[in-house]
């Protein structure tokens, strides 16, 4: 059919981000045991309270399986083979100049200059390359309102009380297989401050990027907003085209205190893995959950998932104090072998909470998509409302959408609504478009992102512009 | 404008059309007319580039160009404009955004400067007058939740707008009542010219006594068994097609 090829066709385009920077890295050789444990937190120059819990991160993983309940299939991971630590030799710059022209060259092929973002979007751009923090801008604006945005290895130094006190309080390490991990082979990553009563006068926003060869990449995120505060923290990803699998386990910890407001935006495009074999790609797992603490707190988490060949994440809202509301905003999209295991859990404690949650699924090319998500309302909760809405559109006659919504009532005035709907672009909608003078490539955007378009308006504007496009980009070679 | 010679087409081997001759001078409209099953729509389809359909003999000529390999998209833009018998619902599309798309496409196609949202406001709020359409069905996604009349006279909103040489109606009278009927006839009628081709598809004599069409066509398994003028509406109506028949 002349329309599945075109589908095909949009569908196979490359890879663009798939190029790979030539920067001497220093690196750990591969492999897992507690003197690589140590090496990681010297050459960090860790306090001994921070060893000590990577040790006990690192036994306790020790004696945990990898989950198995996820609807994804994957070749086993060797985690001997993975070497995890990986670093530019040049750090600490004083300024942009001093960054490898190669690196900038290669952030520039991303549409994402660094002097450019400095100058127009009022961005502070804390730019992760592999696993140390080459550049942070902006530091004397945040610093005016005492807030703190800083790589996390950096923070265990300057914010150490800080850093003692939230580090694995909102994801112990014993939650779960990744997150283990993650605690015992951090490499870095960034750590967020808002004092009480600040709004943050602008988006916070942080690259990261997989770039040395059969290198793991742990980062650790943890953004704390204190009393009447609001923080609104942009995450983007792409990465570069490998043929091994890159494994990726990242945890992210948010702490909103009493009438705290914090907006978590994701857009992730990191390497799917080869169209045709799904060979190669980014293996995704991460564990992202925030606490509404106090009362009226809010947390909102916005992605918008097109890369990586497995997908494993559900952000989550734990709400603790009355009043607060939690949000989750998704597109996810599996094209080609690409598979997408992605949810939310809402778990309400605290009286008159709230929680919403709106996601979008896209499926095409023999691609695999999960809705998994758990709304749990604890006996406490009194008056505590839930709204889920998961949609999935398919596309191509290969593909496949499930969900699976797992909802937990334990008290009787709590209010729940689910709807859910599944459709496909149909042979008929496109020619309806063509027949219009649109062509199919168009339509199909048009169509994606009229189905995304309640996702993206919660997007922050540069992003939602980016996600737009990155929705193209990936969705080429799919439709006819 | 168009020309129509010997075509035969068939769907999952099963022979559909069988020799059909037309030609459409700039200007003219023609109308079809025939039972269920007849190869009306097959025609309308096979015109504007649906999938699906084999032609085995024959060719469909237009502006002195087969269009028979070109894709739907270029022969919508190089004019062919089809009102579906069932428009097709988009969600999550708007009805402004799309129109406006579908235009600027259009537009692009003839080396004019695209309009931007200010510029297409204002010539779509001219146009929606003709099919007395309301404003705010344009903010709804294309299709959706529009009732049968909506439906057709957004169809017809679709076709002023575009503006295209050839306009297919398929069934556009279907559904319809004598309100929204003749609503749709007169945005039509409106839109003729001594430029303008029309081929209208129906069941029944009620739209063409609005429109009333240049050559009347009657479509019996597949050939065109008699042609006229709008007399032949009237016997047809009032004998039935059963006569035509062999």
């Amino acid at each position: 059919m002349r329309e599945q090829k075109i589908i095909s066709e949009k569908l196979n385009k490359e890879y663009e981000y798939g190029f790979v920077t030539e920067i001497e890295q220093e690196t750990i050789p591969p492999g897992l045991n507690e003197d690589v444990i140590r090496n990681i937190s010297s050459r960090k120059g860790e306090p001994e309270w921070l060893l000590k819990w990577r040790l006990k991160a690192y036994q306790h993983w020790l004696k945990m399986t990898e989950p198995k309940w996820a609807k994804i299939n994957y070749k086993p991971i060797d985690y001997q083979s993975i070497s995890y630590f990986s670093a530019p030799k040049k750090k600490e710059l004083k300024s942009l100049d001093e960054v490898d022209p190669e690196l900038l060259r290669t952030y520039d092929k991303l549409g994402i200059p660094l002097e450019e973002q400095k100058m127009l979007s009022g961005v502070a751009v804390d730019a992760v390359f592999d696993s140390v923090s080459i550049a942070t801008t902006f530091k004397e604006e945040l610093k005016k309102h005492g807030v703190v945005f800083t790589p996390f290895s950096k923070a265990v130094h300057s914010h150490p009380e800080l850093i003692q006190k939230y580090l694995g309080s909102v994801v112990p390490y014993t939650d779960n297989y990744f997150a283990a991990l993650n605690s015992a082979v951090f490499s870095d990553g960034s750590f967020v401050y808002i004092p009480k009563g600040v709004r943050c006068p602008m988006e916070l926003s942080t690259y990261f990027r997989i770039n040395a060869q059969n290198t793991g990449q742990f980062e650790r995120t943890l953004i704390v907003a204190d009393d009447d505060s609001y923080v609104s923290y942009l995450e983007g990803c792409t990465a570069p085209q490998r043929d091994e699998n890159q494994l990726h386990a990242a945890v992210v910890e948010l702490v909103a205190h009493s009438n705290a407001k914090i907006k978590y935006s994701t857009v992730q495009n990191w390497y799917p893995g080869d169209p045709e074999t799904g060979k190669g790609g980014i293996y995704n797992f991460v564990t992202k959950r925030g606490i509404c603490k106090g009362d009226y707190a809010k947390i909102s988490w916005t992605q918008v998932e097109t890369g990586s060949a497995v997908t494993w994440k559900y952000p989550s809202c734990i709400l603790k104090g009355d009043n607060t509301v939690g949000e989750f905003y998704s597109v996810a999209m599996a094209n080609h072998h690409q598979q997408a295991d992605t949810g939310t859990k809402m778990i309400h404690i605290g009286k008159n909470t709230k929680s919403t949650i709106i996601s979008k699924g896209i499926s095409a090319g023999k691609g695999q998509n999960t809705y998994r998500g758990e709304v749990k309302i604890m006996k406490d909760a009194e008056n505590a409302r839930n709204f889920s809405q998961c949609d999935s559109i398919l596309i191509g006659d290969q593909c496949g959408a499930h969900t699976f919504p797992y909802i937990d009532v334990r008290n009787p005035s709590a209010q729940m609504e689910h709807e859910a709907t599944t459709s496909s672009i149909g042979e008929d909608q496109l020619f309806y478009c063509n027949q219009r003078g649109i062509s199919t490539e168009d339509a199909v955007s048009m169509i994606v992102n009229g189905f995304c378009k309640d996702v993206f308006a919660e997007l922050p504007m540069e992003f939602a512009m980016e996600a737009q496009k990155l929705m193209e980009v990936s969705l080429e070679g799919s439709v006819g | 404008m168009l020309k129509i010679k010997n075509l035969h087409a068939s769907i999952d081997g099963k022979s559909i059309l069988k020799g059909i001759n037309l030609n459409i001078k700039p200007g003219e409209m023609h109308a079809i007319m025939g039972l269920n099953g007849s190869g009306k729509s097959t025609l309308a389809n096979i015109i504007s580039g649906r999938e699906g359909y084999a032609i085995t003999k024959g060719d469909v000529i237009y502006q002195n160009e087969s269009l028979l390999e070109k894709s739907p998209e270029t022969r919508a833009l190089d004019g062919v404009f089809m009102s579906f018998q069932y428009p097709v619902v988009i969600p999550g599309v708007n009805m402004t955004y799309f129109l406006k798309a579908a235009l600027n496409a259009h537009r692009k196609h003839r080396d004019e400067e695209e309009l931007d949202a200010i510029g297409f406001l204002k010539l779509i709020r001219e146009k929606i007058k003709a099919v007395d359409i309301d404003e705010k069905y344009l903010k709804r996604a294309v299709n959706d939740g529009f009732s049968g009349g909506e439906k057709k006279r957004n169809e017809i909103l679709q076709m002023i707008t575009l503006e295209p040489k050839l306009s297919i109606l398929d069934e556009t009278d279907s559904g319809l009542d004598i309100d929204a009927l003749k609503i749709v006839a007169n945005g039509v009628n409106q839109y003729r010219s001594s430029e303008n081709s029309f081929l209208v598809i129906t069941h029944y004599q009620r739209l063409l006594n609005y429109l009333k069409p240049d050559f009347i066509h009657v479509l019996i398994d597949g050939k065109i068994v008699k042609s006229g003028d709008m007399s032949l509406a009237s016997i047809l109506e009032e004998k039935g097609y059963a006569w035509l028949e062999k």
